[in-house]
């Protein structure tokens, strides 16, 4: 109860004109962003960032939570209208969504899409009320060497866990590690990898990566390659449902948010799975299964409320932990930063007021989206209609404006170029981005408690040891990175080839070295899709021999 | 989930992975070479030092730059990114990404001498016509627009730092 009346203090603070003012100016904004084709909701938040900049703290928090949740629904009407996702989070959505649309349902479509997702917001954010207060009480007996564990989870979990290749995802991973290297180093004062330029002396500001990655990079992509005809947008009248169909969704909803919000909240956990989940469980749950593939709404409601309720998840590691699990929440993290709040399990004790103050806002900017949406989605489907050339200009536009508030230097605007550049690179040759942001952002953080753990030990690796959720992470690292190996393995073991396989498996734990782990890196495509592989025959010859005799050397290492 | 593209039937071998390999492999070669250059730094309240994790960085990308090159050389394909107004298929079109860069090079070098208004102003006004708008005088209008509108709202209503430029005292 105690939490309940803090949120209340959190709404006394935040709801006076000025400031409901601002949390409209967010949504409205946010959702106009997102709702522009090519522009996910990590992009809008990027994007639109700094325009919070000039503002006090709670102001800028307000407008924030605003923009966070326009910018969420926005990705969802451009799913439905143009079927073609800005994001991977949205692609179950355009499944039944734009299926709707065509058969000339739209309305209903972005009607259950509206309210699946304010009700999953307020859900989800009323479960942060509840979870994140318990997650901090437990976070912070953590010590450094916890952190370290946790923080290495993430980045292995958001490289070698998402996307399709291993090997790409740790390059991304590094790149991002690099970048986060970057200016003076926090102890001693070095300078590292600023080559002697005083721009670079105070680290590259977060908000300067991600734009750059996120908004150049898309635009200088697109540009490479655009489409010379425009996709075809559905006109939508103003959204409502009707009695069936509020019957058909508000389970779907529900159902949703209860998928979404855990596995938000996990490190590497994401959206893409719960909206999969979500619309899988629609499925086979509908008393409608042969409406699905021609536009079931249960298979709009359901996802779209996972999604949302997953985007309510993530801001429990991301408040309790300082831990992003999704590059939006990548980007509010840095946001947070720059106001000056450092996220982590002392800011509820430091700061409760603005930590409540935020989350009245998430719960504001989920009501201004439902209220404003019903009545102006005719106005957002124009939006869709841009023509592709203004758009693009006004990506850069944004991005070049944004990138210069933030430090008011021309410097940054060529680094923005560079690091467009950079994220134009690795969309042709298929690098994931997520790792890169979180290893810049995550970066600084992990040394910081590598040092201080290493603080306490002088030195002595022991002090890397750290408690049990120390261990049962870096078991969790383990096991990613020696995923193949293991699977390949269990594939053995069931073909019966390797008859001591059993033992063999148990073996694993203890003897991974990191030498090992990332030796298995360049098997991940390989073994990903190794049961579908016409050529996978040969490599089980290979496989075979390699799993029954591997497994005896390794297991000996950790006596030696 | 996309793993087939990695290792389809179709195998095209494409081959300026290794460029990208190779550009790892330099990366980490100069974060490496930075961290060599800092002083030796490390004290008894911090055994770790400032060097330690640039080598382990260096070296990490030099193992995965190793790593990719073995997976492009047993024909892994990296599936570049779709999207709802991207047509791959064709070349890429460097015309078009040459002149955005130069559209953005200029903002970089006018944005201070002549300000927000008329740089941002610019900047869209030649990014559009990069991306094929030829209503020359619209796409002009609305960057004026559009700069005007942020320099007023954002810079002067949410005190955005924007330069005002020459215009200083008539905006």
């Amino acid at each position: 109860m105690d939490n309940f009346s803090a949120l209340l203090g959190g709404f006394a603070d935040v709801i006076t004109p000025l400031n409901l003012l601002f949390a409209l100016l967010g949504v409205i904004v946010g959702t106009a962003v997102g709702v522009l084709p090519g522009i996910g909701p990590a992009m809008t938040v990027a994007l639109l960032l700094p325009i919070t900049y000039g503002l006090p703290v709670e102001q800028s928090l307000i407008l924030f939570g605003g923009i966070f949740y326009g910018g969420m629904y926005g990705g969802s009407t451009t799913s439905i209208l143009l079927n073609t996702p800005g994001e991977s989070a949205s692609v179950v959505t355009a499944l039944e969504g734009n299926k709707m649309a065509k058969t000339g349902r739209a309305a209903q479509a972005l009607a259950t899409s509206a309210i699946g997702s304010f009700i999953a917001g307020t859900i989800g954010t009323m479960l942060i009320v509840l979870v994140m207060p318990q997650v901090v009480s437990f976070a912070i007996s953590l010590g450094s060497p916890e952190f370290l564990g946790i923080i290495l989870v993430a980045f292995v979990g958001t490289a070698a866990i998402l996307g399709s290749s291993r090997v790409r995802g740790f390059a991304a991973l590094l790149i991002g590690l690099a970048l986060g290297l970057v200016g003076t180093d926090f102890v001693t004062g070095q300078q590292r990898l600023t080559f002697g330029s005083p721009f670079l002396a105070d680290n590259i500001d977060v908000v300067v990566i991600a734009v750059g990655i996120f908004a150049v990079g898309e635009a200088l992509w697109v540009a490479a390659h655009l489409r010379r005809k425009a996709a075809t947008v559905i006109p939508v009248g103003r959204p409502w449902l009707s009695k069936a169909d509020w019957g058909r969704s508000w389970k779907p909803w529900l159902r949703g948010t209860a998928l979404g919000f855990p596995f938000g909240a996990i490190p590497a956990g994401g959206a893409e799975i719960p909206t999969f989940l979500s619309y899988l469980t629609e499925r086979k749950l509908s008393k409608h299964p042969e409406e699905f593939g021609k536009g079931a709404i249960e298979g709009v409601a359901g996802p779209e409320a996972a999604n949302n309720a997953s985007a309510a998840g993530t801001m429990v590691p991301l408040l309790a932990l300082g831990l992003p699990t999704n590059a939006t929440a990548a980007i509010i993290l840095a946001a947070l930063m720059s106001y000056g709040i450092e996220p982590g399990p002392l800011l509820l004790t430091k700061e409760p007021d603005l930590v409540w103050m935020l989350i009245a806002s998430l719960f504001i900017g989920n009501f201004f989206l439902l209220v404003l949406n019903l009545p102006l989605a005719p106005t957002w489907a124009k939006l869709l209609r841009i023509p592709r050339p203004y758009l693009y200009a006004g990506i850069l536009f944004f991005a070049s404006m944004g990138a210069y508030a933030v430090q008011g230097q021309p410097f940054d605007l060529f680094l923005l170029l560079a690091l467009g550049l950079l994220g134009f690179a690795m969309r042709r040759f298929g690098l994931p981005v997520l790792p890169l942001i979180v290893g810049a952002i995550l970066g600084p953080l992990f040394e910081k408690h590598l040092r201080r753990s290493l603080q306490g030990t002088g030195g002595d690796a022991s002090g890397l040891i750290g408690g049990p959720v120390s261990w049962v992470c870096y078991g969790i690292v383990l096991v990613v990175l020696l995923w193949p190996l293991i699977a390949r393995l269990r594939r053995v073991v069931d073909r019966g080839v390797d008859g001591t396989g059993g033992s063999g498996t148990g073996g694993f734990g203890p003897s991974g070295t990191d030498g090992s782990g990332t030796a298995d890196l360049q098997d991940g495509p390989y073994v990903a899709d190794g049961e579908s592989s016409p050529d996978d025959r040969g490599r089980d010859l290979h496989d075979s021999t390699f799993g029954s005799s591997s497994p005896a050397p390794t297991r000996k290492e950790p006596e030696s | 989930m996309t793993a087939e593209a990695t290792t389809g039937p179709s195998r095209v071998r494409d081959r300026a992975q290794y460029g990208l390999c190779a550009v790892l492999a330099l990366a980490g070669l100069v974060v490496i070479w930075d961290a060599t250059r800092i002083g030796d730094a490390t004290s008894s309240n911090d055994p770790v030092g400032p060097k330690a994790l640039p080598f382990v960085i260096g070296a990490a990308l030099i193992v995965v730059s190793a790593l990719y090159a073995l997976d492009v050389s047993r024909g892994g394909v990296g599936e570049q990114e779709a999207g709802e107004d991207v047509e791959l298929g064709h070349p890429a079109d460097w015309r078009t990404v040459g002149l955005l860069a130069g559209a953005f090079l200029l903002n970089a070098f006018l944005i201070e001498p002549l300000g927000w208004v008329i740089s941002g102003a610019l900047l869209f006004a030649l990014a559009s016509f990069a991306l094929g708008n030829r209503h020359h005088v619209r796409g002009l209008a609305i960057g004026i627009a559009l700069s005007l509108i942020t320099f007023y709202g954002f810079a002067i209503g949410l005190g955005v730092n924007l330069p005002a430029g020459i215009l200083d005292g008539i905006l």
